[in-house]
């Protein structure tokens, strides 16, 4: 059946001052499979109805080129009847002159683009496969009871595993806990009612030693095979989170303060299991210990320490002074530290312990820990807030040492989910060994979709915040199955159903598509060729732009739908109408254009632009063919990469740029100026740099002068 | 949700997303609440826009969400799993056929001032917050509009959008559960006397310098001296404006370190001669931000000072602010001459629903508990405690998981 195209002109928020209507809609009815067009005063408003109407009526395409895709979605949401949006209110309307025949020239190609893009985009078939809604959590420490708990309160099935003998992680090696807001008292730690609500439920299953020895499938079926002191089984999951906790950093970290080798040097660890004791004494002796000095360990001298200080040192250096003036009330503490590490409501358990008689906070650098003839040892504080150097003598030395996540490599206990996935079996680690990637706006935005790390190996954090970010990486694990279930994507296009399809003929068997998904959602068969894990994928498009011979699409994102949208502009051969081809991040350059339209702002009319996924997805052919046919510059707009990257498909700008380079050397070898493709960084709060940015490019292509290759 | 602020909606997103019935109660006309108004994150510097995007379009394409703007909750009934909500909806004056084309602004005679940049700049009285609103709509102002007296904008506005006669109304919901996400408020600066708020121009609060360097603030981005708009060649940045002072905020606001420190950044990326002064008792900067903040005070054009700041003085002779601090490492009092003077004010939980959830909800400070009276109402974000923007998220979600667990009711013992 032919294609029954709708396209609909709205002519509302001054769009029809700005541009010839009836013209517009001339050139939409001169196109191939437009059966209906249709203007409007304002679509968005009693008009739509016409739309819906059309679309009962046969129409299975609709066009409307109105405002912004970013706006009224739920307005032109028609089903399952594809709908591309045309942008001639913020971005021609609103930052071009009215009625200018450049103007006018921009609104026809930004309409033929849109139904190019329409009748290349077929309605999304969701990926339906048998699928669990049941949950593996790994690790049953505070953070894994919490997960396991929620997870089963929601009525979901928990399988719940630790590789010890008994569950509840680290909070077993401690003896009280620190309060949090005005309470002052030390806190029983919960950790039988923590265990009791898992144990009791009849969704939880938990086993204890054992460990996961290979986890591999897709969200919504993850095949996991568990070893039981070496007995092995298997079991299948929707969802996994992954919260297998911390280790002590460990002890040659501290080599400067004697530990190891002076005898009543110990770890926070250690004063945990002295204050389980019920006494605090030097353990070289077993007699009393009336001076402990507690060193937070967090100067610059301790920079062999790990790269991070958590408030959690501070609390506990506050805590287990508190030990010590409960069990021994005579005896005297000073904590020597830096900045006392107390955010937020913590800061009221410091002010507490601060008043406490026989506790003493000195501010300064310790040294080494010396060893007096009587056996006893002295602590040297410099810097201190009084200028001088002090020695503190102790009987016991206690040093807060940091959490290190199972996850970094350096970790003596280190943990793994071995993912038999092909780009390697751990999960992809960012920040000093934690696992996570986007942790401020979305901290479960990880690389592995299904799988949500939570407590000490997702961030440094405390009991309660653990117990809290087991829930939440719950729910993440909630979300998988139940978008499993329906084949739609996780965040951030949730619910978006279409994914990559592969023309298998052409393909080369690179593999370059497995290696650049962020998400690790292709695999090889035996023939290297990729296979796609739907449920792993986040739609981003990065494989179609990394594949050399453009064999990967989706039902409505392709390389031929990227291509015919730039081909269906016109390219006029007069010197003064230069055209530059922008390809737009549709999550950070395109709001900042439209922002610019907005804030009615204006910038040369030379430029056609398209909203892309991910700057990742675009193939480097659609650039060259674009300067191939006669484009005298291609833009690529998109977020900033490096370190502190803001990609919310991770990688997406990082990789362009090694892709743009490649099109550059076409260029060249084209003998054409390599600057007529460049990449702009920019960001969602540029809209008032864009006009600048963009006009610069446009003067730096009139210098340049047209492409010779127009016309060809 | 109570609450459309980045805790209230990432909260009503994520219980959404998992397939959860939600209604999103904002106060004010489009969300955001006050991330909207900062104008770079710590430690990435990215904008918040960013993330605001995503999930503004999370919310556009999601139908299991409801919004009600210019709303409160008014009465909590019932129990876990049962409650009643009565939400009064306040005019907006504006109905959803309201295209954002802006005609109504252009003709609005009246100017008020802008909220959203602490009132250093004006808007129409019908307004949009900020250029990237949601809902995409205007509103109306009802303590500045002047109504039937004036009505230019109902002649403009070609959709009939306008509506000024529109009054409150009354909405009453039944729910499984309620997270309460309604953030936080700035400390008011005019009660730290000592440090000259009211008394200098050139004396802002740290949300004001946010607004500042935001590219759609007053100044777009330019960090000029309010007194006579010069480029600000040094600035001090006070740490504990009120908070870790018992005469103000006992407890610590947590996030000024790392808020003083990134502007502290901005303000010598963009003003390339510009020097920064940052007084401080501690830094806090946990975790993982340890790294940022060392990056920052190594900075040459840094200078980070242990010590609380006294005073505030203006120079009598020259007119120049001097900051007037106990430096806490080399002794004395230390006397810095700045253009400019950020108070890093605390946070003070905003006043929320409380009658609606009894006398006991909140702890001596104004913060809710995180279990509010026991399962089915919960406390999220800087309602709960102050907090940053990853801590707020992670909250919310983890809320949006015990309401979800109430919601659905499985509790079974085996």
């Amino acid at each position: 059946m032919s294609p029954r195209t709708g396209v609909y002109i709205c002519s509302g928020c001054s769009i029809g001052e700005s541009v010839d209507v009836d013209a517009l809609s001339s050139v939409a009815a001169a196109e191939d499979g437009v059966t209906v067009t249709r203007t409007s005063a304002a679509f968005c408003l009693e008009d739509a109805q016409l739309i819906a109407k059309d679309a009962a009526d046969g129409v299975d395409t609709v066009v409307v080129a109105a405002c912004s895709q970013r706006v009224n979605r739920q307005v032109f949401r028609l089903g399952t009847t594809p709908v591309r949006r045309v942008n001639l209110r913020e971005q021609v309307a609103w930052s071009q002159p009215a009625r200018a025949e450049a103007t006018q020239a921009l609104a026809e190609d930004l309409l033929r683009m849109g139904i190019a893009a329409a009748t290349r985009t077929a309605p999304a078939t969701p990926y339906q496969d048998d699928h669990l809604h049941s949950i593996l959590v790994v690790g049953a420490g505070p953070a894994g009871l919490s997960a396991a708990a929620a997870a089963a309160d929601a009525g979901y099935e928990v399988t719940l595993v630790d590789r010890a003998p008994a569950p509840g992680g680290f909070l077993g090696r401690l003896f009280r806990g620190y309060p949090s807001g005005a309470d002052s008292h030390l806190q029983d730690l919960q950790l039988e009612s923590l265990l009791e609500r898992v144990t009791t439920h009849a969704k939880v299953t938990l086993q204890t030693s054992t460990a996961v020895r290979r986890v591999s499938g897709q969200p919504g079926r993850f095949r996991v095979d568990l070893d039981h002191d070496g007995q092995t089984s298997e079991a299948e999951v929707g969802a996994v989170v992954f919260a297998t906790g911390f280790e002590p950093a460990p002890d040659q970290f501290f080599g400067r303060y004697g530990l190891g080798e002076l005898g009543d040097v110990i770890t926070s660890v250690g004063m945990e299991e002295m204050a389980s004791r019920g006494d605090i004494v030097r353990p070289s002796t077993g007699q009393p210990a009336q001076r402990v000095v507690i060193l937070a360990c967090d100067g610059p001298e301790d920079s062999a320490n790990l790269p991070y200080v958590g408030s959690v040192t501070s609390m506990v250096a506050l805590k287990q002074a508190m030990y010590v003036h409960q069990l021994r009330p005579d005896a005297t503490v000073h904590i020597v530290y830096q900045d006392m590490q107390t955010p937020g409501l913590d800061e009221l358990y410091y002010r507490h312990v601060q008043g406490q008689r026989g506790i003493f906070l000195v501010r300064g650098q310790a040294g080494p820990v010396r060893l007096q003839e009587d056996g006893t040892l002295t602590v040297p504080v410099a810097g201190s807030v009084l200028g001088r150097e002090l020695e503190l003598a102790a009987d016991l030395v206690v040093l807060q040492v940091g959490m290190v996540p199972t996850s970094d490599p350096r970790s003596g206990a280190q943990s793994s989910l071995h993912l038999d996935y092909l780009q390697g079996e751990s999960l992809p680690t960012h920040r000093a060994g934690f696992l996570d990637s986007n942790f401020l706006c979305f901290p479960f935005e990880t690389r592995r979709t299904g799988i949500y790390t939570a407590g000490s190996v997702h961030r440094a954090q405390d009991l309660a915040a653990c117990v809290r970010d087991g829930a939440a990486a719950a729910l993440k694990a909630v979300q998988a199955v139940e978008k499993s279930a329906q084949g739609a994507a996780v965040h951030p296009r949730v619910g978006d159903l279409g994914y990559p399809q592969f023309f298998m003929q052409k393909c080369t068997a690179c593999g370059r598509c497995t290696q650049e998904c962020p998400f690790g959602a292709l695999e090889l068969d035996a023939q290297r060729h990729p296979v796609i894990e739907p449920n792993r994928c986040r739609r981003c498009g990065i494989c179609m732009g990394a594949c050399p011979v453009q064999v990967i699409s989706f039902p409505d994102y392709s390389v031929e739908m990227l291509n015919a949208m730039q081909k269906s502009v016109e390219l006029p051969e007069d010197d003064d109408k230069p055209r530059v081809l922008v390809l737009a991040c549709e999550n950070d350059a395109y709001p900042a254009l439209d922002m610019v339209g907005i804030n009615r702002l204006q910038y040369p009319a030379h430029f056609r632009t398209i909203p892309v996924r991910c700057l990742g997805s675009v193939n480097q052919v659609v650039v060259a063919d674009a300067i191939q046919r006669g484009y005298d510059g291609v833009v690529l707009l998109g977020c900033r990469s490096g370190d502190n990257y803001q990609c919310h498909f991770i990688q997406g700008s990082e990789l362009l740029g090694v892709r743009m380079d490649n099109v550059r050397e076409t260029l060249g070898r084209l003998a054409l100026e390599t600057d007529r493709v460049q990449v702009i960084e920019t960001s969602i709060a540029d809209a008032r740099a864009l006009p600048g940015k963009l006009t610069a490019f446009a003067s730096e292509i009139a210098l340049m002068g047209p492409n010779p290759m127009k016309g060809f | 949700m109570v609450g459309g602020g980045i805790a209230g909606m990432t909260a009503a997103l994520e219980a959404a997303e998992a397939g959860a019935q939600v209604y999103l109660v904002e106060k004010n006309p489009h969300l955001g609440g006050r991330v909207a108004q900062l104008s770079r994150y710590f430690p990435k510097l990215c904008p918040p826009a960013c993330g605001l995007e995503i999930n503004f379009q999370r919310l556009r394409d999601n139908q299991n969400i409801r919004l009600f703007t210019t709303a409160e909750v008014e009465e909590l009934r019932g129990g876990p799993g049962h409650y009643q909500v009565r939400i009064r909806r306040d005019p907006r004056y504006v109905n959803d056929r309201c295209t954002a084309c802006g005609a109504c602004a252009q003709v609005c005679p009246v100017d008020r001032p802008n909220p959203f940049d602490y009132g250093m700049s004006t808007t129409k009285t019908i307004y949009l917050s900020h250029e990237m609103a949601y809902p995409m709509r205007y509103a109306i102002d009802g303590s500045t509009c002047l109504f039937e007296e004036c009505g230019k904008c109902v002649a403009a506005c070609p959709y009939q959008a306008i509506d000024l006669q529109m009054e409150a109304a009354t909405v009453e919901l039944e729910v499984g559960a309620v997270i309460v996400a309604t953030g936080w408020q700035p400390y008011d600066a005019r009660a730290i006397t000592n440090l000259a708020f009211e008394h200098h121009p050139d004396v802002i609060t740290n949300v004001m310098f946010e607004r500042m360097l935001a590219e759609n603030g007053p100044t777009e981005g330019r960090v000029l001296r309010p007194s006579d708009g010069s480029a600000v060649r040094s600035a001090a940045f006070v740490q504990c404006a009120g908070s870790r002072d018992r005469l103000h905020l006992a407890y610590c606001s947590g996030i000024c370190c790392l808020a003083s420190l990134k502007e502290a950044s901005l303000l010598v990326e963009r003003n390339p001669e510009a020097q920064a002064h940052v007084f401080y008792i501690d830094l806090r900067t946990p975790g993982t931000y340890q790294a940022f903040a060392s990056k920052v005070i190594d900075h040459p054009r840094v200078r980070a000072v242990k010590g609380k700041v006294a005073d505030i003085l203006t120079d009598p002779q020259s007119g120049q602010l001097v900051v007037v601090a106990d430096d806490m490492v080399h002794g004395g009092m230390e006397r810095t001459p700045v253009d400019l003077v950020v108070l890093a004010t605390g946070m003070v939980p905003n006043p929320g629903p409380e009658g609606p959830l009894g006398p006991d909800a909140r702890d001596a400070f104004g913060f809710f508990e995180e279990s509010i009276g026991g399962e089915g109402l919960f406390a999220a974000g800087c309602a709960r405690a102050p907090v940053d923007v990853a801590t707020s998220t992670l909250d919310a979600t983890a809320a949006a998981m015990r309401a979800l667990g109430v919601v659905r009711g499985v509790r079974v013992e085996a």
